[in-house]
């Protein structure tokens, strides 16, 4: 996203660095980058929140994320939960998370057995570098989870600070 | 107002597993960005998407700001019946859309 450029735009810019300038130094940067910065700890609370703190296992969940991104604003991932999506053995929902995005979730899908197929795909923001979660909660009560790695080279989320 | 973008096999077997793909029109602005002058941009996403089959709910996502703007959602159903296959949108400042598309199961 380019952001209009102008001299009278610049000029309140400058000032504005002139202002921040005569904090220590980088103390204001650091704290600006921090807040919009998630930590593996939010991602986790997340996670808490949606399984109500139960056990998670690992696999039949497979998260696919590019591995190395060149634009975070628009990432192409998808998601696949081995179910036979029949009435009695069926995933209920899938829920994405971040560990690095100023906020932890970032989408959670309901389904049933009527789709057929638990898979779904989607275009996300990423501000950092990082692992990606997914969780799947099963019709028995059963919490299945896939993760994902990725390096991105130009966040979302920045541009404009 | 905005629009939306939606592909549904036009036909299908009873049974099978079709792959539904929608796009709606939607800036999905963060609350996290600035203007040039430090002013915080408030927060306008789209917040919840459904999708009915023949008035039964088959799917639906809640969205966040991590989601892309336009957001693309793709996800599958089971072709049950001959009907209907529509899709709701809602999210901030009133925003609401709705589109429909139909399909013959054979």
């Amino acid at each position: 996203m380019k952001r209009p450029r102008n001299r009278r735009a610049f000029l309140a810019s400058a000032a504005g660095l002139a202002a921040a300038a005569s904090l220590p130094a980088g103390v204001h940067a650091q704290a600006t980058v921090n807040m919009l910065r998630g930590t593996e700890k939010d991602m986790l609370a997340a996670i808490a929140r949606v399984t109500g703190s139960k056990p998670v296992q690992k696999g039949r969940v497979k998260l696919e994320v590019p591995p190395l991104v060149d634009n975070g604003n628009a990432v192409a991932i998808s998601v696949a939960v081995d179910s036979p999506m029949t009435e009695p053995n069926h995933v209920k929902e899938i829920h994405i998370f971040s560990e690095r995005n100023p906020e932890p979730v970032i989408l959670s899908m309901k389904l049933g057995p009527r789709a057929g197929r638990a898979a779904a795909a989607t275009r996300v923001r990423l501000a950092d570098t990082q692992t990606l979660v997914a969780i799947a909660a099963m019709s028995d009560g059963t919490f299945w989870s896939g993760s994902a790695q990725t390096v991105v080279t130009i966040a979302a989320c920045l541009e404009d600070l | 107002m905005a629009n939306a973008l939606i592909t549904v096999p036009k036909t299908a077997k009873r049974g099978e597993v079709i792959e539904i793909k929608t796009l709606v029109s939607h800036t999905m602005e963060t609350g996290y960005r600035r203007t040039e002058l430090g002013v915080p941009i408030p927060r306008d996403i789209a917040r919840l998407f459904t999708c009915t089959y023949n008035g039964v709910e088959v799917f639906s996502a809640e969205l966040h700001p991590a989601i892309s703007a336009n957001p693309y959602i793709s996800f599958f159903t089971v072709a049950t019946e001959s009907g209907t296959i529509a899709f709701h949108w809602r999210g901030d400042n009133g925003f609401a859309v709705s589109s429909s598309a139909t399909i013959t199961v054979t």
